[in-house]
């Protein structure tokens, strides 16, 4: 049962993590260059723009419900399962979901480096 | 990629590694916070390796969504990664732990997945993105 609960705290983890980085994403690509708009209009204008998106909060509020998710899970499973399956799972999770709804173009070196970096993040944290 | 831009992928990483390991060894420092005494969370906040731990995570956040305006997600989150890399090695040099084989080899995937994706190009273009957002879209 223990299990069951751990693994679903790990899922929770991964997808609302997933959905805050693709929501991050695409609120930062309408908000634009971040260091051109502030060259020619200034930090407050990039600071407005940037909170006053709204995927710009419902990101932030999905990668908040990821940390608890993470507490949740770091209290249920060991934190050396926990920790490395969650990380790991979200960057192969993020690769298919970047192509997906941003349409960003995953070719495969791309595919190589998400797989061998969530390699390398479950034999670094293991 | 200019350099601004370089240094903006740098400060990713590092503001990633410090802040978590600030915060980490503030939290050992502080001990347990129990769901029953939330207050705990305040005393947190107070000690001084959490609270330069979370202005180090703000940066990371700031350097994060900066990176995310003008490179993609699946660009931006292997560069993210190196942090990983930078903890184990100031873990074995600075604080002399012993960092084991299977440890390296992670660092050797990640440091190679890193090295693959910078090999290629930042941002997709989308011929069919102009007029979408209010954005200075490139």
């Amino acid at each position: 049962m223990r299990t069951i609960y751990t693994w679903s705290a790990i899922l929770a983890v991964v997808i609302s993590s997933v959905v805050g980085d693709v929501v991050l994403a695409h609120a930062m690509k309408q908000v634009g260059d971040v260091g051109d708009l502030w060259r020619k209009k200034g930090l407050v204008v990039v600071i407005r723009r940037t909170v006053g998106n709204p995927g710009f909060s419902l990101g932030v509020l999905a990668m908040a419900v990821s940390f608890f998710c993470l507490l949740f899970g770091l209290s249920w499973g060991d934190v050396s399962l926990v920790a490395p399956a969650a990380a790991s799972l979200t960057f192969i999770g993020n690769a298919v979901a970047a192509r997906i709804f941003l349409h960003e173009r995953v070719d495969r070196r791309r595919w190589i480096a998400a797989s061998m970096v969530a390699a390398g993040v479950a034999l670094l944290a293991g | 990629m200019d350099l601004r831009k370089n240094l903006v992928l740098g400060g990713v990483a590092v503001f990633a590694a410090s802040g978590d390991s600030m915060l980490s060894h503030g939290m050992k420092q502080v001990g347990s916070i129990s769901i029953h005494h939330l207050q705990g969370v305040i005393f947190a906040i107070l000690n001084p390796w959490v609270a330069v731990g979370i202005i180090l995570l703000l940066g990371f956040f700031a350097t994060y969504t900066t990176a995310l305006s003008w490179a993609d997600l699946t660009y931006v989150l292997p560069a993210s990664s190196l942090g990983y890399v930078l903890v184990a090695l100031v873990a074995k040099f600075f604080l002399h732990e012993h960092v084991s084989a299977t440890r390296w080899m992670g660092i050797a995937l990640i440091t190679g997945g890193v090295g693959f994706v910078a090999g290629g190009p930042a941002l997709t273009q989308h011929p069919d993105h102009g007029g979408e957002g209010s954005g200075v879209q490139r």
